[in-house]
């Protein structure tokens, strides 16, 4: 067999891997890299403007299509760059793989221009990471990585590639099969853990479902709704879990946690037994964990045996992928009706209404911009968003109807997200809509790759709810500091100018009867528009369980606290 | 000299791959998750390719079983699991310089025979006793020793095997509802089971 350079071996696994896009930033170590490109016409590379967002891009590919999203960059700076969008993939258990270039091997711990050991970085916040040494390990590398990050509980795998070893020549030999003796990702779960869940969830009468990322991780929206329905259970999201049953089903309650709904929160804290459904029992979704509901029979499903009894203490932990395990579930479980339950939730529902609803105007407020632009565009599109009060409106507002409709930060919080992630999810469906809500402040830290969509003719639609203040943290000092506003009143360039910098279209907003007309300007446009929405400046998320308190104790107004 | 023990100690058995970064991956983990380390102990197996780890961990039950799952979360990490106290033995190796006074040797040699140590050093003016024992001996050993002065004292670490005829496994694939859910949903077993969870 004839040798071919080690970065032949690279585009040839990224081949096999069915990589058709990668995002990347090239620079000296990964020359030899990128000077085999042109040669490889089936992998689209698309430049971006600072690697922190191919990272980012990458992750928002994958959340949308599914696939593996890849990002490259190279070493030094340009790996260091990437670290935020790595840890941001991770702890969101999105399917990523992170190829960076290294200096030459004689140069490594050397100290030499560019070096940083960034598989030293990198260990804490991947499920796995490589450098491998000799090219004729690629192609087992490659192979392996995309497996770990692709099963099991998905997440980041990274693998560091010093120059030499782009240079150097070897044979290529695809592994067909992938054979870790140390990861052996579980499918259904253990008969006897089946059989304690279904007598508990069979006697079980206030029963409530919390559904997580897991079950669109696991494409298991359809089995979800299955037992819900047999069940007759009612069912939350964590924020990530939004899309994972339709709101306007008559079983879906909405989202809990930190924002969630008044009447989520308390079917948390009153269930007689709480089933968790691919998630991972987060402080933000279940607020103080001693007190979130010390009475109920938990029920715990994930696919990773480290998440059960992690924060709560569980009954019945069931280790298995979630799809497999409701298969099992649906099967065992009697079918059943709570009506006295659901009426309790219902009536809730209808008295507290109040506390997450759109303001009724005349200002624009941020809910009504949001609201409009979820109706308008539909659930066929993709709707992104940055963090902070802008993203917990978009949770609240945005009508997420589908898996993969919403892509947001969950686990990290990274501010900056929203542009390149939407960018990623434009590469990954070109045909649908991606509007991506912004904060002024998270759009001003990656803005910089409207260069790469309007290169690459990706027409992201941003919507920016500008309210001149880092929204989420002024009301934390509004509401828990006092009032005492320090550093959030940032300001603003024209972002209209930056549309005109870029040359795209731009639409200012600053009165609710425009809003329909903007947001239909900017879906006829072909390209990228930024709308800049100045939204009411001072408005605070509602409802709210403070920071250390427990889902009961949710507030409704700032005069709760 | 001595450290306190605060609380009750865990120990937990890993197989490891035989790999540059392995030793980091798992102090990695126990630095950024905060779980107290007590000893550790690496060394191979019986397996080319194979160490075995023993990591004593300061903690409750609850504790040793998160460690032993986020332990065996970690690729290179082939399995792990905790030993239970009355079902594993436990034993470590300490070396310990007392240091003598011609007419005290003969009480620290009754104190070595005592706790079955021996004596593998003897100068003029100090003595290194070895003892291998479980962790609670080494302990009562130098209590013992400490009134007459101990000048240095170093331990392996514990090292533990399951009792009887059971042993720390490597994972295989033998549950027969697994081979049957694979069969029924279509999907071909091939080699070791399973490896895609779709």
């Amino acid at each position: 067999m004839t040798k071919i350079s080690g970065a032949d071996i690279v585009l040839k696994c990224l081949q096999k891997l069915g990589v058709d896009t990668l995002f990347g930033y090239p620079g000296g170590v990964v020359l030899p890299l990128y000077d085999r490109f042109p040669d490889y016409p089936d992998i689209n590379h698309i430049l971006v403007r600072h690697e922190q967002a191919a990272g980012h891009a990458a992750d928002g590919y994958a959340r949308a299509s599914g696939k593996l999203g890849v990002a490259l960059a190279t070493s030094g700076p340009g790996a260091t760059n990437l670290v935020t969008a790595i840890t941001n993939a991770h702890m969101d258990s999105v399917p990523t793989l992170f190829i960076t270039g290294n200096v030459t091997r004689s140069l490594l711990g050397k100290d030499g221009f560019q070096e940083a050991d960034i598989t030293g970085i990198t260990m804490p916040i991947v499920k796995h990471n490589y450098i491998v040494m000799r090219p004729d390990d690629l192609a087992y590398a490659f192979s392996e990585a995309a497996y770990i990050a692709t099963t099991g509980r998905p997440g980041a795998v990274h693998i560091d590639i010093p120059k030499d070893v782009f240079i150097e020549e070897a044979e290529f030999h695809w592994p067909e099969d992938v054979h870790i003796r140390g990861y052996n990702p579980p499918t259904i779960g253990a008969s006897e853990s089946i059989e304690s869940a279904t007598e508990i969830i069979n006697q079980a009468e206030r029963p409530l479902i919390f559904a997580g990322h897991g079950i669109i991780l696991s494409d298991a929206a359809e089995q979800l709704q299955a037992f819900a329905e047999k069940g007759g259970i009612p069912v939350v999201n964590t924020l990530l879990g939004l899309g994972s049953i339709n709101p306007n089903h008559v079983l879906s309650y909405g989202m809990l946690g930190m924002h969630g709904s008044y009447w989520a929160n308390h079917a948390a804290s009153s269930a007689d037994v709480i089933i968790g459904l691919g998630m991972r029992m987060d402080d933000r979704a279940l607020g103080r964990f001693e007190d979130m509901n010390p009475n109920a029979k938990i029920i715990h499903v994930d696919i990773d045996p480290a998440e059960h009894q992690k924060n709560i203490e569980t009954h019945v932990p069931i280790v298995g992928n979630v799809k497999d395990v409701l298969g099992q579930l649906i099967k065992s479980i009697n079918t059943s009706t709570h009506p006295d339950w659901l009426q309790w939730i219902n009536e809730m529902r209808i008295n507290h209404k109040e506390s997450m609803s759109i303001p009724n105007g005349p200002e624009l407020s941020a809910q009504y911009a949001i609201s409009r632009i979820a109706d308008l565009i539909g659930p066929e599109s993709v709707l992104c968003t940055g963090v902070g009060q802008h993203q917990m409106w978009a949770a609240q507002f945005g009508n997420i109807s589908r898996p993969r409709q919403f892509i947001t930060s969950g686990g990290l919080g990274t501010m900056g997200f929203e542009v390149p992630a939407a960018m990623g999810a434009q590469a990954a469906c070109p045909d649908r809509p991606v509007w991506t809500i912004c904060g002024d402040g998270g759009f001003q830290m990656t803005f910089q790759e409207i260069g790469t969509m309007v290169a690459e003719k990706l027409p992201v639609k941003m919507a920016i709810m500008n309210n001149c203040y880092l929204g989420m943290v002024r009301q934390w000092q509004e509401l828990f500091y006092d009032k005492n506003l320090v550093d959030v009143d940032i300001t603003q360039p024209d972002f209209l100018k930056i549309a005109e910098a870029y040359g795209i279209r731009g639409i200012r907003v600053t009165n609710q009867e425009d809003v329909d007309a903007a947001i239909q300007e900017a879906e006829a446009d072909p390209g990228p528009v930024i709308i800049d929405f100045r939204v009411v400046q001072q408005d605070n998320v509602w409802p709210m369980v403070p920071a250390g308190a427990a889902l009961s104790e949710t507030v409704e107004s700032s005069g709760q606290i | 000299m001595k450290t306190d023990l605060t609380g009750p100690l865990q120990t937990i058995a890993a197989l490891v791959e035989d790999r540059p970064g392995v030793l980091t991956r798992v102090a990695s983990l126990f630095r950024r998750r905060g779980y107290n380390i007590e000893s550790l102990a690496v060394g191979s197996t019986d397996e080319i390719g194979v160490s075995r780890m023993t990591i004593v961990v300061e903690g409750t039950p609850l504790i040793g079983d998160q460690v032993a799952k986020q332990l065996d979360k970690l690729i290179d990490v082939i399995t792990a699991e905790v030993l239970e106290d009355g079902e594993s033995v436990g034993r470590e190796l300490a070396l310990i310089k007392v240091m003598t006074k011609p007419e005290q040797r003969r009480e620290i040699l009754d104190i070595v025979e005592i706790f079955r140590a021996s004596v593998v050093d003897l100068s003029a003016a100090s003595v290194i006793i070895q003892i291998t024992a479980a962790n609670e001996t080494i302990e009562a050993l130098t209590d013992n020793l400490r009134p007459y002065g101990i000048l240095e004292l170093v331990r392996t670490g514990g090292i533990a095997l399951v009792r009887g005829e059971g042993t720390t496994q490597m994972p295989h694939f033998e549950d027969e509802e697994l081979r049957r859910f694979h069969q029924e949903s279509g999907r071909i077993p091939s080699g070791d089971l399973p490896h895609l969870s779709d």
